[in-house]
Parts: C-alpha cells; structure tokens; sequence
C-alpha cells in the first residue's frame, strides 16, 4: 500500500485529496455518501462576518466542460458556521481548512479572530479571489499590492497558517504570488475560477442573474495547469492545485505542474463519489508513471533530470 | 442516495417533445412521489434533475421534455444511464382528500403521487394545464388510476379555455388542499387562492443534494432554503415566490 501521506504548513494530509471550498458545503452532504475521514483534508464553504444571502438566482449555468457559477459567497456567518458546522466536522479525521472571505480587510481578520480557538480548523485559506461579490473577493486579489496588505494582516491575526487562494483573472500572476509570499503566505491554493457569461439566446440577456459568474470544471485545467507551473517556479511555498480535476491522472499533471496536493470542485457535483475515486485510484496512477510517492512527482515539468 | 448505471427498458415519445424513459434501477426501491433523479447526459457537464413520475418495484419511469441539446441527446439514449438519488423531500402523504394542479411538464410528478393517495383511500381530483389540446399527456393515465381529471388549454382546443386555475374555477373544485408542480405563474396564482396543500419547485441547480447553494429560494421571512435539499416540495406559503 503506498504511502499518499503530504505534509504542509499545518496540514497533515493521508492524502492530497481536498474537496474544494463551496463544492462540498460543510461536508454534511457528503457524508450521508461516503466516511469523510478517507479524504486528505476538506476546504470548506466560506465564512464572512456576517450571513449572506448571496446573489439573486439562476446562479448556475452549464458551458462546455465545466460550469458556471454565481452563488455570492452564500453562508449563515462565522458565529453560526462555528455553531452549527464545525462541531459536525470534529468527529471526522481529516484536515479542515476554513476558506475565509470578506467585502473589507477588516472582514477577513474578523472571521480568522473568531476561527483562531476552534481547534478543528487546522488552515486558513483566504479568499481574495471570489469573481461574485462586488467588494472584497476579487478586487483585493488582482493588485499585487492590495494582496499582500491583506495576506499580512491575515497573517498577524491567525495563530494557524495562512494560504491563499489567487485568482485566474489577472495579468501577471507570478507578480501577486510573489507579494503574497513576501506578505507571509504559507501556501497558495490555485486557481479560483475564471470569469465568464453565458447570454440566453431567447431573451438576449445574460442567463445568470448576476450577469458575469465564475468558471469551472475540465475546462479550466490547462488555465490551472500552466499558472500553478509558472507559481511552483517562482516562490517557496507549496501550492494547493485547483481546476477541473476529474481523475487521479488530472491529479498528477498537478503535482507534475508544481502543486504539492489538490482540490476537487465541480467534479463533485457531477461524481458525488470522485473524490473516494481518486483516493483510490492514486496509489496506481502514481506507480503506473514510475513514482513511489506523491511528493516524487511534485514539480517534475520544471525540474532538471 | 445511489449512484447507478441503470438500464434503459424503453424510451419513447408520448407526445410531440414530451418522451417517456422507463429505467431499471435500486433507486425505486427507496423513491417517494416528488422526489427527482440526477442524471448524466454525455458529454453535458452538469447532472439534469428529472422528476419521477412513476415508481414500481424495480423501475423508475421519468417524463421528460426536449427543451434543448441536452435532453435531445436524452432522447437517442438506449442502453444504459447514469443516474443519481433519489433525491429531495417528495410529497407528503397526508390522511386527506387532495386537489392534484399540474401544469406542462410539472404534471410528470404528480400520477406517482396521485397513485399512493387513491392507494390510501383517498378521492384524488386532478387539473392540468397545456398551451394547446395537442401537447395534452396522462390525462388517460390518471382517469385509469381513478382519478377526476379536469384539463384546462389556453387555447381553448379541449377543456376549459384558460389556465388550470380558470378550471378550477370553472369546474367548481371545493377542496382547499392542493399539491401542485408546474410553471411559475401558476405555483403563484396558487399561492394567492389556497392556505393548505404543497407546491412543488423546478430550479437550475448544480450538485442537487444541497452543498453548493445554486438553487436556493427565500421563504416568507427570508431566510434560504435549497430546492434540491429543503424542498423541492414547499408547504404552500412557505415559500416567497
């Protein structure tokens, strides 16, 4: 039996298996399907200060390969996520890292203040990259600058460590992975997803309610793909891959991409049992391509042999 | 909740872009009227939630309706299928009389329940709406179950001319205990006229078992409740439509 096990800042995970935040919800779902603990860790569903409603509805709308999505960071608040939700997730043995939104900076310490004595968060992953919400999100994610003054106050807040999570929609994104590294990230999670329309041919107007939402699914993966390889080659901090994962092969074109574990998103939706899947199939996947370990395949595209 | 590959036993047209799918499936055995089922239509990305219409021992039949490519490529199916649930809270079974309201292709849902009501006893009155005599389906169905079936078209081809509401007016239907599926202006126009009974909701949703928040609606006080999950039945002021 090989041994999947990959150690990160905090996070002891049995494999690299997460399912990513806002396609697993707080796990109760998925735990009527299968036993959570199987799973290397769980990202889950973000937090903001106070409860949101979200965006108006349709927030879903199909493209080929993947999905659209606009649900606006929907959640009951902190207080209540740390209630109702975390007590649930205890009795599992998996790694639980707290995605962490905002519309301020303020936002995001206040929620990290409120997590730092739940003892079953083990990371933070700060999310300063959500396409759906007209402030924080996004707006803090795509300025080098702006990002890195959130990453160090999340980071002088947190007593647990802090990855962040960049978004696609930028120009440079070896320029903001480099600011938040400098700013004391501990980890990077990407990508979040790309920002897309879909437009209803019968009424001529957009088809989600919000107008814009953020892509997902296998169309995705070469975004992620090449943006995690460009990341892995210039900071010194490992990199949770995410995008379009599908299948314990797309997992290691991650890893061989530069990212040290992965989240699995959409691909829940459509196999509420991928994830189990994946775990499965890894250990073969991995000896099938001459690889003993997930962490030998860790940035092999880039590394001189 | 099972995720299977299931077994086409027959897929036909019923009527024009109204298809009629039996699957042999374990999910009949844990599937209750108003529940729906997930179902992968390569290379679609997304799940498509359908609506049971009908549960017998080892099969499941859904009705579906050619809207898009989506579920034209449902209609050249023939083998196999990969379906998922059941899913959802289904229409209770209250110890009473009911008023079945259907409207399209809301109507599907409601033979599996009328089917358990007549089951139990109870006189089960049913009104349908179409556009046009020529879309009608299952109004022979149902009167073979028992049931009073009243159509309404807005047309005027059959029936009362109008909507299942004007039927309901024009037939004279007394009972205040309604269980509806059908398009929105319709589950609205029930809301105004009846305190008692279940509406049942359609909604673009993504995982369908209520974890990404796609379809979520607002009951009266605004708080969120997910299509998938909560309902898709609502008590019939439950929610804020």
């Amino acid at each position: 039996m090989m041994d999947l096990s990959v150690k990160l800042p905090g996070l002891n995970l049995k494999n690299p298996i997460i399912p990513a935040s806002g396609c697993f919800g707080f796990g109760k779902e998925y735990a009527e399907l299968y036993d959570l603990s199987i799973l290397g860790g769980i990202a889950i569903k973000s937090a903001t200060p106070q409860e949101r409603f979200g965006n108006p509805t349709p927030r879903i709308a199909e493209t080929p390969g993947g999905m659209l999505n606009a649900i606006g960071l929907q959640n009951k608040g902190v207080d209540s996520i740390i209630e109702k939700e975390l007590p649930f997730l205890a009795q599992y043995d998996t790694e639980i890292i707290a995605n962490v939104a905002g519309a301020t900076e303020e936002d995001y310490v206040e929620v990290i203040r409120k997590l730092n004595d739940q003892p079953v968060v083990k990371a933070y992953e700060l999310n300063i990259s959500c396409p759906n919400v007209k402030h924080g999100g996004i707006g803090l994610g795509t300025k080098p600058d702006l990002a890195a003054h959130v990453t160090k106050l999340a980071k002088e807040a947190a007593a647990k460590p802090v990855y962040v999570k960049l978004s696609p929609n930028v120009t440079d994104i070896v320029e903001i992975a480099k600011a938040v590294e400098e700013a004391g990230a501990d980890g990077l999670v990407l990508i979040n997803t790309l920002m897309g329309m879909r437009i209803d041919l019968k009424s001529g107007k957009p088809l989600l309610a919000n107008k814009t939402g953020g892509l997902s699914g296998p169309a995705i993966k070469p975004v992620a793909i090449r943006m995690v390889y460009q990341v892995a080659q210039a900071v010194n901090i490992p990199i949770i891959g995410v995008g379009g994962i599908t299948c314990a092969e797309d997992v290691l074109e991650f890893l061989n991409a530069g990212a040290s574990a992965v989240e699995v998103g959409a691909q829940n939706f459509v196999d509420p049992f991928v994830c189990p899947k994946i775990i499965q199939d890894l250990p073969s996947v991995l000896q099938r391509y001459g690889y003993t370990s997930p962490k030998e395949a860790v940035g092999r595209s880039f590394r001189d042999e | 909740m099972i995720q299977e590959k299931a077994i086409i036993l027959s897929n036909t047209e019923m009527v024009k872009d109204i298809w009629k799918m039996e699957i042999k499936t374990k999910l009949a055995r844990q599937a209750r009227p108003g529940q729906f089922i997930e179902i992968l239509v390569p290379p679609f990305f997304l799940r498509r939630p359908i609506s049971i219409h009908e549960i017998k021992e080892d099969s499941l039949v859904i009705i579906y309706k050619v809207l898009g490519e989506g579920t034209l490529k449902m209609t050249k199916m023939k083998e196999s299928i990969d379906i998922f649930g059941p899913m959802g809270n289904g229409f209770p079974m209250e110890d009473q009389d009911i008023v079945l309201v259907g409207g399209g292709v809301g109507v599907p849902p409601l033979y599996e329940t009328a089917k358990q009501y007549l089951k139990n006893g109870h006189k089960v009155q049913v009104v349908l709406g179409f556009n046009t005599k020529d879309q009608i389906f299952l109004e022979e169905e149902l009167q073979a179950l028992g049931c009073e079936v009243f159509i309404a078209t807005m047309d005027g081809s059959y029936g009362t001319k109008g909507t299942a509401i004007d039927a309901i007016e024009a037939q004279e239907i007394q009972n205040p205990f309604v269980l509806a599926c059908g398009p929105l202006p319709m589950l609205k126009a029930l809301q105004t006229r009846y305190t008692k009974g279940y509406l049942s909701l359609e909604a673009r949703m993504a995982c369908g078992i209520g974890a990404c928040m796609g379809c979520v609606v607002k009951d009266k006080e605004g708080h969120s409740l997910r299509v998938c999950k909560d309902g898709p039945v609502f008590s019939m002021q439950e929610v804020a439509l």
